[in-house]
């Protein structure tokens, strides 16, 4: 009977193995004639407007626009376009426009070569219309082919005729064939956003630290969402971005999103904030687990603990520009420059010294959002380092949390009598700019003659620091910053002002008074105790002690 | 010289004092390295392991009220000062002189009258003192935007929880030590073990 059950169970087994391993013959469909379905509802390559030869990318932009008629206008109304944001709150112009960092410095006075990453073609100076439809760089997002490239020193144009590049370096840099990039476009990918948000500061990873080309296609290690064998996210599955609005900017940015999560497709104020997929209580561990970390939540950014280092690659990331070395020439009055052991600029006539490194532990602060930028001509105390961007918050606003920084640290040009930093006109192929005549007064004159500033005729440097949010390449569960890390006497928020952390935090007089109790009871019952030995131990005198 | 033999602690009792032991023990162990005193399972499993057993020894508590009440033996905890200075005298003197313990345990007085205080003490002063501090550790998110938010924070709730902390470790080692004050100085834990009090005649 019993055999006889087992039996069967196995004839049943069986015969499901056998019908599933046989490919059932599939039935001929309606859809086995058609052709393959191809990305996307339109072949860019089979339109008329796109057949005839491009020479300059405007060209290209008119003949996108003859469909896409709204697409210029829309680009026209985003900062990628007119690098400029007005803070809410101050009335401040900010925007790569506007503000100095402690990089390249500035744009004014660049533009020929910063506009290289401009989403436009020909913003040499002020000049620049902002109004012409044509000057839009559709290509810059929209290329499929990773072949085309805008180089600095070209207002934004792309390559037109084969060049050297960088000049001197004996490395060509092919024109690029307009015609199949407008035939190929497709929306953006990785590589589109990075080749100009990896490049940041002039080099691969220079700027954020954790956006560089190890994101074009990460390993799950490096980006859990980004991971190209497994999410492959891109950058606008997150940055969701509607009539070419990206959404997400370090300018407004969102520190904390309370509440479930919003699927994409809902209304959402903040699709680029991690709330918005995964909600503020995202942690489903076993419900000990679950409820400890969920409760983090109210105080940590979901990066502080799931971007455990950022710049997790060998590329690495640029922690220090000091710029007061730069126009330090070689013993025959030459330029020169040197790289540091892992091949990274270290050193520069033109620019000054470097700082480069891997796998960094971020810097953590209170952060509600804002930050509170420097921008040209405001006054600066030279006494102290000076904060050019200074993220604000604390500990008692329900809308900061403690976030993750890469701090980047310079010493650059500022005005010792007008307390404020320069602009230095440093990129042209002229005798009025830094990188060409290595002579600061009058790369300053020239830079502050742009911006229309007044220039006492001093200079000195001045340290300074920029604060930028980590948020990209998020770590697999696994990898996640461990309790450990920060609940310890020297933990990564040591200094944070207005949490408790159990294993840092104690009360110094409870633990000295508690250890002193606990002496104490050791001390009383070790000497009764000793006593009572000693008693036992002295010589019997009194007789009839118990048998043993 | 005889003895007689008296069965002092029934079964679940000992299963409760013995568990409760285990448990509290690991619990100080597991608290104290959350606390920061040191570094043994590391500060993740510490915390995991000390709420896990928070939650076992509650709801050995529960199990064990619900016994002391239907068995009775509540009364055992009831405070007397009958006695008392005879006990501290019997401990500050009479214990090196081999002087008889004035105290005779029996099956309704288990205690001595000592005994009877730091237990009613623990009971009464040190468990809320860690329990309720500890429910708040735990459940902090759950009232730190509320009413009780405007009157306590976590630093209080920690603070108090180390006290009660340090007060059951300085129980548990003078606890440790009286055990060892019997007739001989396992009889006690012997008796705790087996449930059977060999009684010295004098």
């Amino acid at each position: 009977m019993k055999a006889n059950t087992i039996l069967r169970i196995a004839a049943w087994i069986s015969c499901v193995l056998v019908s599933s391993a046989q490919a059932a013959p599939v039935a001929p469909t309606l859809t086995d004639k058609l052709p393959a379905v191809a990305k996307g509802t339109t072949d860019h390559s089979k339109l008329k407007e796109l057949q005839k030869p491009f020479k300059t990318g405007p060209e290209v932009t008119k003949a996108c626009l003859e469909c896409h008629n709204e697409a210029a206008n829309q680009v026209q109304h985003t900062k990628h376009w007119t690098w400029e944001v007005v803070d809410a709150a101050t009335g401040k112009k900010l925007g790569k426009k506007n503000i100095i960092n402690n990089f390249c410095t500035t744009t004014i006075s660049n533009e020929e070569d910063c506009m290289a990453c401009h989403a436009g073609y020909g913003w040499h100076d002020k000049t620049f219309d902002f109004s012409k439809q044509e000057n839009v760089d559709c290509l810059i997002c929209h290329d499929s082919t990773g072949t085309y490239r805008k180089l600095p020193g070209d207002a934004g144009h792309p390559v037109y005729e084969r060049k050297e590049f960088p000049h001197g370096s004996g490395k060509f840099v092919e024109a690029v064939d307009l015609n199949k990039v407008a035939q190929t476009v497709q929306l953006p990918s990785r590589r589109n956003c990075g080749s100009c948000h990896f490049f940041g500061a002039g080099a691969n990873g220079t700027k954020h630290g954790d956006l560089d080309t190890s994101l074009i296609e990460p390993g799950k290690h490096l980006d859990v969402h980004m991971d190209a064998k497994g999410l492959n996210f891109s950058c606008v599955t997150c940055h969701k971005t509607t009539d070419h609005q990206v959404s997400g900017s370090r300018y407004e940015m969102t520190a904390s999103r309370t509440g479930p999560a919003t699927p994409r497709g809902k209304y959402d104020e903040h699709p680029a904030a991690c709330q918005s997929c995964h909600s503020d209580k995202p942690h489903h561990e076993n419900p000990l687990l679950m409820e400890r970390l969920n409760a983090h939540t109210d105080k940590l950014a979901c990066q502080t603990c799931h971007i455990p280092e950022y710049a997790r690659n060998s590329i690495g990331t640029e922690k220090v520009w000091d710029w007061s070395t730069a126009t330090t020439m070689d013993a025959d009055g030459k330029r020169f420059a040197y790289k540091d052991s892992a091949g990274r600029r270290a050193f520069d006539s033109k620019k000054g010294n470097w700082t480069w490194d891997s796998f960094l532990i971020p810097e953590y602060r209170w952060f509600n959002g804002k930050v509170d930028f420097k921008v040209v001509g405001d006054k600066i105390d030279p006494t102290h380092v000076v904060e050019i961007n200074s993220p604000q918050g604390s500990a008692n606003e329900p809308g900061a949390r403690i976030w993750p920084f890469k701090v980047h640290r310079g010493k650059q040009a500022y005005d010792p009598e007008l307390k404020n930093l320069l602009i230095v006109h440093t990129a042209a192929e002229d005798d009025t700019a830094l990188w060409h005549n290595y002579n600061w007064p009058k790369a300053i004159k020239a830079g502050m003659e742009v911006a229309g500033l007044p220039w006492s005729g001093k200079y000195d440097f001045v340290s300074t620091e920029m604060s930028w949010p980590i948020t990209h390449m998020v770590a697999p569960k696994h990898d996640a910053v461990g309790c450990a890390q920060c609940h310890q006497n020297d933990g990564r928020l040591k200094g944070i002002a207005g949490v408790w952390l159990p294993g840092q935090d104690r009360n110094g007089l409870i633990d000295t008074l508690g250890w002193l109790m606990v002496g104490l009871a050791s001390l009383g019952v070790l000497i009764h105790g000793g006593a009572r030995v000693c008693v036992l131990c002295r010589p019997k005198k009194n007789e009839g002690k118990d048998e043993q | 010289m005889s003895t007689n033999r008296i069965f002092l602690y029934k079964r679940y009792e000992r299963f409760w004092h013995w568990s409760q032991a285990a448990l509290v023990i690991f619990m100080l162990i597991t608290g104290f390295e959350i606390h920061g005193s040191y570094e043994w399972f590391g500060f993740h499993r510490a915390a995991d392991l000390h709420t896990f057993t928070a939650w076992t020894l509650l709801a050995l508590w529960a199990f064990t009220i619900f016994w002391q009440f239907t068995t009775g033996e509540w009364r055992q905890y009831i405070p007397t000062l009958k006695k008392v200075d005879a006990m501290i005298r019997y401990y500050v003197l009479g214990i090196f002189t081999n002087a008889p313990n004035p105290f005779q345990k029996s099956t309704v007085k288990k205690h001595n009258p000592l005994q009877r205080l730091a237990y009613l003490a623990l009971l009464a002063f040190v468990s809320p003192i860690i329990w309720g501090s500890g429910l708040f550790y735990l459940f902090y998110a759950y009232w730190k935007d509320g009413a009780i938010g405007a009157y306590l924070d976590l630093p209080m709730v920690a603070m108090i929880h180390t006290v009660g902390a340090f007060m059951m470790l300085t129980f548990f080692i003078v606890h440790v030590y009286l055990t060892t004050t019997g007739h001989t100085p396992l009889a006690h834990i012997k008796t705790m073990i087996t449930g059977w009090e060999e009684e010295e005649q004098h």
